[in-house]
């Protein structure tokens, strides 16, 4: 059970900071008329198509005390980032960060730029536009993004292995103690947590989808 | 809008139909099969520094290929139960290959210790305590914060590296330093990265020239059990044959010196495993 609090825990902090990321990076992705910014599309998708080795690889040299994070991050705090929540999120929300902002880009893609145009000649800043008309029109995709963010991550697996070092309470999460177990050949114990998670996925999935529908259906603009 | 797409673009649906065909064809392509005599064997990870040795000597003399798969005992070894198709199994342990002869899935009198394996303690170059001088200590000190080992659950290093901090009374205070590798190769991979900064690791693995350079320190023997590997025959194996003859390579033949140069000591005395578990 500790195992699975530390995996909502770590889900929720993932989808509250991508959530927060994700809407000035989809909002600028969609708005720019920079003729690059194919060039970030395609990094914001890359965890999609990289295996998670790569990105584990990757952030374990980084975040070692001979790389430049792990540099960074002695300096601030006198330890490394590696094998600690906070590794954890940082490596995470890397690894869901398409999650988030593929639908946060659709979302604000397909508001009416017309309305934002209006808002615009009424005398709106651009704050103002995002907050009380980009944003309400688009809170589908908020809450999507948030859902997929807070789902994927708490089924994440081969980067938590590579960056988390397995320890109780603080990088044990709920896949990695199920793949201990079915090492381990305690396949009861296996079936005991992977059924949890399964049922607690579908409800979290089930709540808020229905929600969703009920609620903020009459809002939407497709 | 889509209508008009689409009748603008005949030569993108030509191009999108022929990369289809493509896929199928690399999807149904058969992966082309080498003629040669081929053996698989499933080999515990202290053993990912010497084995690629061992394979290349026999192959040469024997024009045997072999296909090794590193995992931690445990991992290879539920893989195993689950059907997993190899012909040997290298363990870091004696007890794995005695559990797979009590369940029917190894021959009975093919248990044979290749070799005795031992802990290191290993830090980096850069490190300020030397484990040659101080031993244990230098897991107590503060620059010290995170200790690499193999996951005891599944992991016979992981268990030796647990043994060991407990025998030397060192175990409450290191506990909460230590991260768990997956195998005892992702252990060392955490301290060679810099990521913490000692590991408690096999011999085989700080003779490799990534690791060479490093601190390292002996563990003293008595200070926990003996680390008796153990290989075994699947009674699954396609080639029995080639697989006893890999055996013999390795504890009579010239797999023997390959694996002392690693560290391995040799068996203490030609008891099959299974018989003291009896």
């Amino acid at each position: 059970m500790e195992a699975l609090w530390l995996s909502i825990r770590l889900a929720c902090c993932v989808a509250a900071i991508l959530v927060l990321v994700g809407m000035p990076l989809a909002y600028w992705i969609a708005r720019t008329k920079w003729r690059g910014k194919f060039l970030v599309e395609s990094v914001v998708a890359l965890p999609l198509v990289l295996p998670p080795t790569v990105l584990g690889f990757y952030l374990l040299m980084a975040m070692g005390s001979r790389g430049p994070l792990g540099k960074f991050w002695i300096g601030l705090f006198g330890h490394t980032l590696a094998f600690t929540f906070t590794g954890l999120v940082v490596a995470s929300a890397l690894y869901s960060l398409p999650f988030a902002v593929q639908p946060l880009l659709t979302a604000f893609e397909g508001v009416d730029e017309r309305l934002l145009d209006a808002a615009a000649v009424l005398g709106a800043g651009r704050w103002r536009t995002f907050r009380d008309v980009l944003l309400p029109l688009s809170f589908r995709g908020v809450i999507t993004a948030g859902v997929l963010s807070f789902a994927h991550t708490l089924g994440e697996f081969g980067v938590v292995l590579m960056v988390g070092g397995n320890i109780a309470g603080v990088t044990r999460t709920v896949s990695i103690d199920i793949y201990d177990h079915v090492q381990s050949l305690e396949y009861r114990e296996a079936n005991q947590m992977a059924t949890v998670l399964l049922l607690v996925s579908f409800t979290v999935l089930a709540t808020i989808y229905g929600l969703h529908r009920r609620i903020w259906s009459p809002w939407s603009t497709r | 809008m889509f209508e008009a797409k689409r009748h603008q673009m005949p030569a993108a649906r030509n191009s999108s139909k022929s990369v289809v065909v493509l896929m199928v064809l690399v999807c149904v392509a058969a992966r082309a099969r080498t003629q040669e005599r081929q053996i698989r064997v499933a080999a515990a990870s202290d053993l990912q520094t010497v084995m690629p040795h061992i394979a290349k000597t026999f192959a040469e003399l024997t024009q045997t290929a072999v296909d090794v798969s590193y995992g931690s005992s445990g991992n290879l070894f539920a893989q195993i139960q689950n059907g997993a198709p190899f012909d040997l199994f290298f363990s870091a342990d004696d007890e794995f290959p005695a559990k797979l002869i009590q369940a029917g899935l190894a021959e009975p009198r093919s248990a044979t210790v290749y070799g005795v394996g031992s802990l290191v303690l290993w830090m980096p170059a850069d490190a300020k305590c030397d484990p040659q001088a101080a031993g244990w200590n230098c897991l107590l000190s503060a620059a010290v914060a995170k200790v690499a080992i193999a996951n005891p659950a599944h992991a016979p290093y992981g268990r030796a590296a647990v043994a060991a901090l407990q025998a030397a009374h060192v175990y409450d205070q290191v506990h909460t330093k230590l991260v768990l590798g997956e195998n005892i190769s992702q252990a060392a991979q955490f301290v060679q990265s810099g990521n913490a900064q000692a590991g408690i690791l096999a011999s085989s693995q700080v003779r490799s020239a990534a690791m060479s350079n490093g601190k390292q320190w002996e563990v003293p023997q008595d200070n926990y059990p003996p680390i008796e590997q153990t290989v075994v025959v699947l009674k699954a194996a396609k080639e029995k044959t080639a697989a006893q003859d890999l055996v013999k390579f390795v504890t009579a033949g010239p797999g023997r010196t390959v694996l002392e140069q690693f560290g391995f000591r040799p068996p203490p005395a030609a008891i099959a495993p299974t018989e003291r578990h009896k």
